[in-house]
């Protein structure tokens, strides 16, 4: 017994110097809040020489009071007198105030429930301590955090989550990140009075993603809320009462939701641990790296955790205006993908048909060599779905000095869009999709395209009921919307104001229409863009205040390429091509290239193109690599090494280039800088890291179209939402969640 | 050597199984507090060894006749109270009807809602079918396994316990063949336990649920004051397909009132002395 106090002890003092990345996880909770004497406090004014001087907001939390005075009333915290805004918790004021109040089931991005008791604080007046978390804040209030009635309530509150809480830290995987934990050495008692036996409840079985060990569970159902308002999944259920109650599905049932991921975080306790990572590593051996995801347009903030040269998990950063504080399935549980089917060695097949691992001066040599015998017209380079800038920048570059302009980005289609940066940006932002009241969907299915894209619209529909329109093939959408058809014929009846939901259109204030990426494939893609512009014409949807025109891109690198110009046709460039270049393109279709076509594969995965290739040369993964990226909304954000690289593996550019000077056509940038300054000609957007920046040519210019829409109806674009490029196909983890989650 | 709280634990879990258990005992019987533990758990017997929370446990698990994908629904008759209850509540609260409705199912179901039901009336008001489990697991009244076509339910509260409701439980046990939540071979009787139902006046009481006649002539009958020996003559009438009157089982009483008559309150009751609002 007393070994596992000095496990707790030893786990929480290694937290507390861990440099804390997730502020959700870094909450840092002092069991102080403010010296002095409240009770003096409470009484005088906050210029009192005794009293210490006010404290900084929690998380440095901003605190927008409304334009009206009325509707913003003063409290006072431990006696400083605080501003908040009309609607706020004592808990919300404490914050603001500079003082974190523990809790357990309060997550300010879920409902309330109020029943875990542990953020009770004292309300002068009030006869019992308050659960601040449910309590809205009045004006006048005096709130007392660290009186002894306060401290007592917290100590009972956690003497009685204790009692049937095993103390199995030492092998529990939330052990060094645990809420209870932390707030057990803060506000806890040294010593429990309880000696009966401790409850034990049956573990359910989740999926393969999210591990249970529901003995540990504190009942605070922030997963049951988490799943049924963010997730939209009604599947977790609280069970029974008393202390038989627990957490469960009552039937067997598997958590299939794309955000189930996310329970992990949320999770106070122990009870709920990601299954991959389960027994891997203790989180205070881990580096985190801020990085972004790839595997989406999203761009989803992310700390990658590493422990020497592997990823050991995925967790999400917090990033109000992408992901919030939540990422997708794919995009945490997608690093196993990082370790398997990769590339090390630059590889050249030989006459047998196998590869042979050759050195880098003779695998750019034989390139450089088949480069100068076939003619400029016949160079094709693909740059890949998970290419960033810099490589691409150095594909077009290179491909144009050996005197091709055949070269383009996989999945954007026979004729980009790529005239008018509007054009194929999300121009609402997803932030900006919460000011929506109608969506309309038009071939795209944002649930497994872009699942914080989705997230931000079941948001929005939660919280202002909006209306969505779909149309598209039959989805599982996990929000209240309207099917009003399945191909182009359904947008033409609402550009010519023949459909119903043009009424609806109609009264809206802010309208949103996204169309999908999956739409720049089609044939008439310039016809179906055009009727979208009739019916953002028709309806308001875009005006000056209020761009509501917006492009859901598929894959992390399909911005950055149009911005980039990599816009040559696919079918064109593959069929007349002698010598293609992939960099990283997996999924473009190889049928029509000539068979004695040369195949260069530059990427980290041996994944489908492998098979066609002639010369491997292997590069390095996001997680390796420093790279620019421009998500969906076209904001743009770097990724930063974790890890190193696998094997012999370099850089995407760095190989174009070295290949460039074996070529003789060697590329005037060394370093990255120069990349990015050569970049900057091109799209200066792109080096404005983490920023937005905003389309200004309006769409007014565009020439008129006189293609027909055809009557194919819109198709499914992505059929596996755990599997769309080579890392998340090289995935383990990807692959048993497609075999049990995908199953109907 | 225990550590300390281990010690408390082992002589506190001792000294339920018997008073008279010194430290000494303690520790020569305690190698580990699990020991201990289990120990007291068999000292303490099999009548009250475990307190039973509801009838079953808080998941369900597949069996021939529960199982998700069977269909059940409402029959005609139900079908008029179903729109009946749901005309209680406004059309954008329907959930406020599952209670009466997981009721109305289980009288239907001979005393049982099966997981199918529970999903019928998910769908009948527009939830997910969790939170109607959720309310059918919270609700210890609800039957989530089956139970005989006569529930017996033993009071085991304070007063019943101390007027001897535990023999009244053994005796229907012994008498009935069966253990606690289960149900005889020929289906007819299943005992079970219950909190306080307002009857300790009449302590020891049972009460009775009757699903042998479905939801129209389903009765929910108190039999009050018993005794071993009349508990058993109350089943054995149930067998016979007669109805016991219900109440008090003390011959010479009338509903909660003293046996052999009233021995107080024989005239009209005074005003309290201190309330004479004339004088004010």
């Amino acid at each position: 017994m007393a070994f596992l106090a000095r496990a707790l002890r030893q786990s929480n003092s290694r937290l507390s110097s861990r440099c804390p990345a997730v502020a959700a996880s870094c909450r840092w909770i002092s069991p102080t809040a403010a010296a002095g004497s409240p009770e003096a406090g409470a009484a005088v004014a906050p210029a009192d020489p005794e009293l210490p001087p006010p404290r900084e907001p929690v998380g440095g939390a901003r605190v927008e009071l409304p334009p009206n005075p009325e509707d913003a009333l003063e409290v006072f915290v431990d006696g400083h007198a605080v501003r908040i805004p009309k609607g706020f918790t004592v808990l919300q004021a404490c914050e603001v105030a500079g003082v974190d109040i523990p809790r357990f089931c309060y997550h300010s991005r879920l409902s309330i429930a109020g029943n875990c008791r542990m953020c009770l604080v004292e309300v002068e007046k009030s006869p019992k301590p308050v659960a601040s978390c449910a309590m809205p804040a009045l004006p006048g209030m005096k709130i007392k955090t660290n009186t002894p009635v306060a401290k007592k309530a917290r100590e009972g509150v956690m003497e009685f989550l204790l009692m049937n809480h095993p103390l199995d830290c030492p092998i529990c995987d939330q052990g060094g990140e645990c809420d209870l934990q932390d707030q057990s050495m803060a506000f806890g008692a040294d010593r429990g009075r309880f000696t009966e036996m401790k409850r034990s409840v049956v573990d359910k079985n989740l999926g393969p993603l999210v591990k249970t060990v529901m003995t540990r569970c504190i009942q605070c159902t922030r997963c049951v809320r988490f799943a049924t308002e963010v997730a939209g999944v009604q599947d977790l259920g609280m069970l029974g009462r008393g202390s038989g109650e627990e957490i469960g599905t009552y039937v067997e049932k598997l958590m299939t939701s794309e955000l189930s991921g996310n329970v992990i975080d949320i999770c106070p306790v122990g009870a709920l641990t990601s299954k991959p990572f389960a027994f891997k590593a203790r989180n205070w051996e881990l580096k985190g790296t801020e990085t972004i995801d790839v595997t989406d347009a999203v761009g989803s903030n992310i700390r990658v955790d590493s422990r020497g040269p592997e990823v050991m998990r995925i967790v999400p950063r917090i990033n109000e205006d992408i992901n919030e504080e939540w990422i997708s399935d794919k995009t945490r549980f997608c690093y196993d993908g990082l370790k398997r089917q990769r590339l090390n060695d630059p590889m050249i097949r030989g006459p047998d048909g196998r590869f042979k691992a050759v050195t880098w001066r003779d695998a750019l040599a034989v390139v450089a060599e088949v480069l100068h015998q076939v003619k400029p017209e016949e160079i094709t380079g693909v740059a890949g779905k998970l290419s960033d800038a810099e490589s691409m920048m150095a594909l077009k570059d290179f491909v144009n000095r050996m005197g091709s302009d055949k070269v383009l980005c996989e999945g954007n289609g026979p004729n980009p869009p790529a005239d008018l940066r509007s054009n194929y940006l999300m121009n609402t932002g997803i932030a900006g999709l919460e000011k929506a009241d109608v969506f309309l969907l038009v071939g795209t299915q944002p649930r497994v395209e872009a699942a914080m894209v989705n997230a931000r619209i079941r948001k929005t529909v939660g919280a202002t009921q909006a209306k969505v329109g779909y149309i598209g093939p039959p989805a599982d959408l996990n929000y209240d919307h309207e099917h009003l058809g399945t191909g182009p014929e359904t947008l033409v009846e609402i550009a010519e104001g023949r459909h119903p939901f043009c009424s609806v259109l109609q009264s809206a204030k802010n309208p949103v229409i996204i169309a999908g990426a999956g739409l720049f494939e089609r044939e008439d893609q310039d016809a179906l863009f055009s009727t979208i512009e009739t019916v953002a014409k028709k309806f308001n949807v875009t005006r000056p205040d209020w761009n509501g025109l917006n492009v859901l891109l598929l894959h992390a690198a399909q911005a950055a390429a149009l911005d980039l110009g990599l816009v040559a046709n696919p079918a064109e460039s593959i069929k007349s091509a002698k010598f293609l270049y992939l960099m990283g393109a997996d999924d473009i279709s190889l049928d029509k290239l000539p068979e004695d076509a040369f195949v260069v594969y530059q990427g980290h995965h041996g994944d489908k193109a492998v098979y066609r290739a002639n010369v491997i040369l292997p590069s390095s993964a996001f997680s390796e690599k420093e790279g620019t990226y421009e998500n969906t909304e076209g904001c743009t954000q770097w990724t930063i090494p974790a890890v190193p690289t696998v094997g012999d593996a370099r850089d995407d550019w760095k190989i174009i280039r070295a290949l460039s000077e074996v070529a003789g056509a060697q590329l005037p940038y060394d370093s990255l800088s120069a990349v990015r300054d050569r970049i900057s000609t091109v799209a200066p957007n792109l080096i404005h890291v983490d920023e937005k920046e905003p389309c200004t040519i309006s769409a007014e210019v565009k020439p008129p179209v006189k293609q027909q829409v055809s009557s194919t109806p819109f198709k499914t674009v992505i059929e596996n939402f755990y599997m769309t490029d080579a890392i998340t196909r090289a995935s383990k983890i990807m692959a048993q969640c497609s075999a049990t989650l995908l199953k109907k | 050597m225990l550590p300390p709280a281990a010690r408390l634990a082992a002589r506190r879990l001792l000294g339920l199984a018997s008073s008279s258990a010194s430290e000494a005992a303690a520790r020569r019987l305690a190698p580990s507090p699990i020991a201990a533990s289990s120990y007291a758990a068999a000292a303490r017997g099999s009548v009250s060894s475990s307190r039973p929370f509801s009838t079953a446990l808080n998941y369900h698990i597949d069996s021939p006749e529960n199982k998700p994908d069977m269909k059940w629904e409402f029959s005609e008759a139900n079908m008029k109270k179903v729109k009946e209850i749901l005309s209680h509540y406004p059309s954008n609260y329907k959930q406020s009807g599952i209670i009466p409705l997981l009721d109305l199912a289980q009288q239907q179901h001979g005393g049982w809602v099966p997981v199918a039901a529970m999903d019928a009336i998910a769908k009948i008001v527009e939830v997910a079918p969790i939170r109607v489990y959720e309310v059918a697991t919270f609700y210890t009244m609800f039957n989530r396994t089956k139970v005989g076509k006569y529930h017996l339910l033993v009071c085991g509260t304070t007063p019943c316990m101390i007027r001897g409701s535990r023999e009244i439980e053994e005796t229907l046990l012994e008498h009935l063949g069966v253990k606690r939540n289960e149900v005889t071979s020929d289906g007819l009787f299943s005992v079970g336990e219950m909190e306080c139902m307002g009857c300790c006046v009449n302590a020891p009481m049972i009460a009775v649920a009757d699903y042998s006649k479905g939801s129209e002539g389903y009765t929910y009958n108190y039999y009050e004051d018993l005794t071993p020996k009349r508990v058993v003559e109350i089943v054995e009438m149930l067998r016979r397909g007669e109805i016991p009157p219900r109440g008090t089982q003390h011959p010479e009483r009338k509903n909660c009132g003293p046996a052999g008559g009233n021995t107080t309150l024989h005239g009209e009751p005074k005003p309290p002395p201190c309330r004479d609002l004339d004088a004010c």
